[in-house]
Order: structure tokens, then sequence, then C-alpha cells
């Protein structure tokens, strides 16, 4: 049986997460334990609240490099909301200097530009083509929470590798609201709490484990 | 295209059981929360509120056993308020699979509790729940009220808002109590009054007696709607509310 983790850093509500992965038929256990999360078949990064903490949480349980190691050996891993948030190259989140994130992307985490903040419910995305991701659910609107986000996307792309497929979305700022970057996945919004839409979403993933 | 206007039907529960509400359709148990709210998931309901309103400290773990059960069974975002006292409430509730969590009266006696939840836990699960009564002696002509509107807290309703969104707080869920149980319609006056120095989102409660009644509210400010009886009564469905919302030119989902 497919299993997977959902990496358990102090952040939020993981039982939701747990409940909706375990719809798509795999088994799910909720850890810190660093060789479950290197060694599960899929890695769920979840995350709310400030992205300060989420950063100190992420270390406190070596989320780094467990991120970095299933990265490196082609392991999925998906970040969901702040846990979308950290692996840019940082977060201009309460405070004039930067928090740094997991640089796994180069672009920095900022402040929606809208009048009432935060986001908060059910928006449209803007999908390309050839998404795994929203496969059959495209035209569906997702759950977000959150009042920064990603808005802008500069990975340089390589020869080597496909390009990353980037969702975005509009509240005030476009901002990205997903991305498809080879084993790393990653929503803004939360597909947990996103009904039947967000369920399926979490079986596209499911399906690339 | 843009943010959808949330519709919220909200569940006064206590010890466990929804105290209003029979009508719903095809259910095995119509007192059963979790039974409803799975309901009202598949009518189109955007988010859930449970409001629980047992009376004795022995019922939390009630509370606790059936948001738990409500979590894992309800893919769409849950907020639970009602006896919320401390951040420990907060965060038992967070672990038990609420999103959001709603204080009110003890935000009134304890601000500083809102500070320290929405540090803890993060400003975009603290709701401030605020039951406002029409008060000629308050600057605004709104009051916050304790005991279901019936005893005055003594802070003007609008500067009591404007103080907890500094406090730190995610979201205000506006309680009419002048047009709760009328059924005339929400009360436009004090969700515009609000809406002008309200920056967090804002859900409007009170008053919802048809479904041409919600698209004014919206006119006037509101990022949600909320309604109990007459969702829970069979009045009118999520999705009429909803389809006259959009006849408005609102967005809804």
């Amino acid at each position: 049986m497919t299993n997977v983790v959902v990496l358990d850093y102090g952040s939020g509500n993981l039982r939701s997460a747990a409940k909706a992965l375990e719809t798509t038929g795999v088994a799910v256990e909720v850890t810190s334990d660093f060789d479950q999360a290197i060694n599960a078949d899929g890695l769920v990064v979840p995350g709310v609240g400030a992205f300060a903490a989420c950063i100190a949480g992420l270390n406190s349980v070596r989320g780094d490099q467990i991120i970095e190691r299933r990265i490196a050996g082609g392991r999925p891993v998906l970040g969901i909301c702040v846990g979308m948030q950290v692996l840019f190259a940082g977060s201009q989140e309460h405070a004039q200097d930067m928090h740094l994130g997991l640089d796994q992307w180069p672009d920095v985490v900022k402040a929606l530009d809208a009048p009432v903040l935060p986001q908060m419910g059910w928006n449209t995305v803007e999908v390309p083509d050839d998404s795994q991701m929203f496969q059959g659910i495209a035209d569906q609107r997702f759950y977000f929470v959150h009042s920064y986000a990603a808005q802008s996307w500069t990975l340089r792309e390589d020869a080597h590798y496909r390009p990353a497929k980037v969702t975005w979305a509009e509240y005030g700022s476009r901002f990205v609201a997903a991305v498809e970057n080879g084993p790393l996945w990653a929503t803004q919004f939360h597909p947990e709490k996103s009904g039947d839409a967000g369920l399926a979403l979490l079986g596209n993933w499911v399906q690339t484990l | 295209m843009s943010l959808a206007v949330r519709v919220i039907p909200c569940l006064d529960v206590d010890n466990g059981r929804v105290v209003k509400g029979v009508n719903f359709v095809d259910l095995r148990d119509a007192g059963d929360p979790v039974e409803l709210a799975r309901a009202y998931g598949q009518a189109g309901a955007d988010e859930l509120i449970f409001l629980d309103i047992t009376a004795s400290s022995s019922g939390r773990q009630t509370t606790y056993d059936m948001v738990k059960r409500a979590a894992d069974e309800i893919f769409i975002p849950l907020t639970v308020g009602g006896g919320v006292r401390t951040v420990e409430d907060v965060d038992q509730l967070l672990r038990c699979g609420a999103d959001k969590v709603g204080i009110n009266t003890a935000a009134l006696t304890n601000p500083e509790l809102l500070n320290e939840a929405s540090k803890r836990f993060g400003n975009q699960c603290i709701v401030l729940s605020v039951d406002v009564r029409r008060a000629q002696t308050s600057a605004s002509g709104f009051e916050a009220t304790t005991h279901g509107g019936r005893q005055s807290s003594g802070k003007d309703a609008v500067a009591w808002i404007v103080e907890a969104t500094q406090r730190g707080v995610g979201e205000i869920l506006l309680n009419s109590m002048d047009a709760d149980g009328t059924r005339q319609g929400f009360d436009l006056e004090l969700i515009t009054a609000v809406r002008k120095v309200c920056d967090v989102p804002l859900i409007a409660s009170g008053g919802a007696g048809k479904v041409s009644d919600f698209a004014p509210a919206v006119a006037a400010g509101a990022d949600a709607v909320l309604a109990a009886s007459v969702f829970h009564f069979g009045q009118m469905s999520i999705a009429e509310v909803k389809a006259d919302l959009a006849e408005h030119g609102i967005t809804v989902r």
C-alpha cells in the first residue's frame, strides 16, 4: 500500500490533511520521524500561521534536510499553504528584515495588495494546459486562507529539466497558487479543505507516488 | 473571476446535539451535528460554523469529540465557537480539527486573549464573534453585548471591532441581536458601519428570512453571509441563496 507521511513539526491542523489523504486510499502517518519522512512514498509538508514559526518548526525536525534529500532522490513532496511558502527563498512577513526560506525556488513571498486580508475563501485558478495536479478539476474553486504569497516566478529554465508548471490566482495581486516542479509540488490553497475538488487534487498527487 | 462570497450555515450545538433544526431532508438523525454538517457540505455550504452552547463544563469533551468526528469527514472549513475562554481552549479545538475558533465574551473581559491566541496560532484562525445591539449611548450607535444580547459590555461595537483587529483577529463574525430571529433581513446599517473600519473578512449574521435578504448584506460590505434556522427548517437551500446572489452579479462558488 502506498504510504504518505504528513510532517508533524507543530504547525496547524494536521488531522484534516491526514484524513483527506486517507480518502485517496493511501496509508497516512503523521510524524516528525526523520527516516520515516525520508522513506515514505510521499511527504506532505503542511503549514499555517507565521512564516518564521514554520521555518523554526521545520528546522527543529530537520525538515530542510528531509525535503532536500527527497527532492535529490526524486521522491514526491507536497507543500501546502505556508508549507509552500517556505519552499521559496524567503518571506517579507512581519518585518522589513527577510525571513529566509528553504530556497528551492528563487522568488520571495510578499504581502498581497488587497483591501481585505487575509484572503479567506474559494477562488478560481489559472492552470497551465499540461497540469497533472489539476487534471479534471482545472475549472474548480479552491479554499485559500493567507495574506502573503509569491507574486513572481523566475526559476531559471534549464535544458536538462522540464520547466515547472505554475498555476496562478488573483486577489488584489496576481500570485502563485500552485507549482508542479518535478517531484516538488505545492499549493497555496488548502486541498484538504477544498471539498471534492481538493480531494481529487490529492488523488492526482497520489497517482504520482 | 474573483473570490466567491461565502454562504455559511451555523449549527447551534448543545451537549453534542443540534438544538435548532429538524427539517433537513433525508437525515437519519437530524440532531447529529456531523450528519447535518455532511449534508450541508454536499448542499454547497462554503464553510460551517458550530456554535457550542453547552452550559456544563463536563460537556466540553462531547464538543471535542463532535469536532473530531466532523473534521474527519467534512473537507470544508470548520469554525467552532462558544465557551472559548483560554488559549488552551483554542489549542484543544484546533487539535480536534477546527480550522478557526470563534471568541466572544472572553475577549470582552480579557482582550489580551486575542493577542495571545493570534500570535500563537496565526491570525487566520482567530475569529472575533461579537453580538451587537443598537444603543443610543454608544458613539457609533451600536454596542457589544454579552449573555446573548441581554447585557451591555460597555464597549462601543465598532470601536471594539477595530481594537480586536489591531489585536490580531483574522475575521469578524458580526451578529446583530436586533435582527436575530426577526427574519426581516440583515442589519445593513451595522454591516456598513463595520465595513468602513474593518480590513479583515466580515461574516454578516442575524435576520435572514428570505432568499433576497442576502444580496443587500453583501452590497453593504459582507464577505460572507451566515444563517441558521432558515436553512435548518428547509425554508431555503444554500443553492437558492447562491442563485439569487449570482443574479445580483455577486460571485459565488
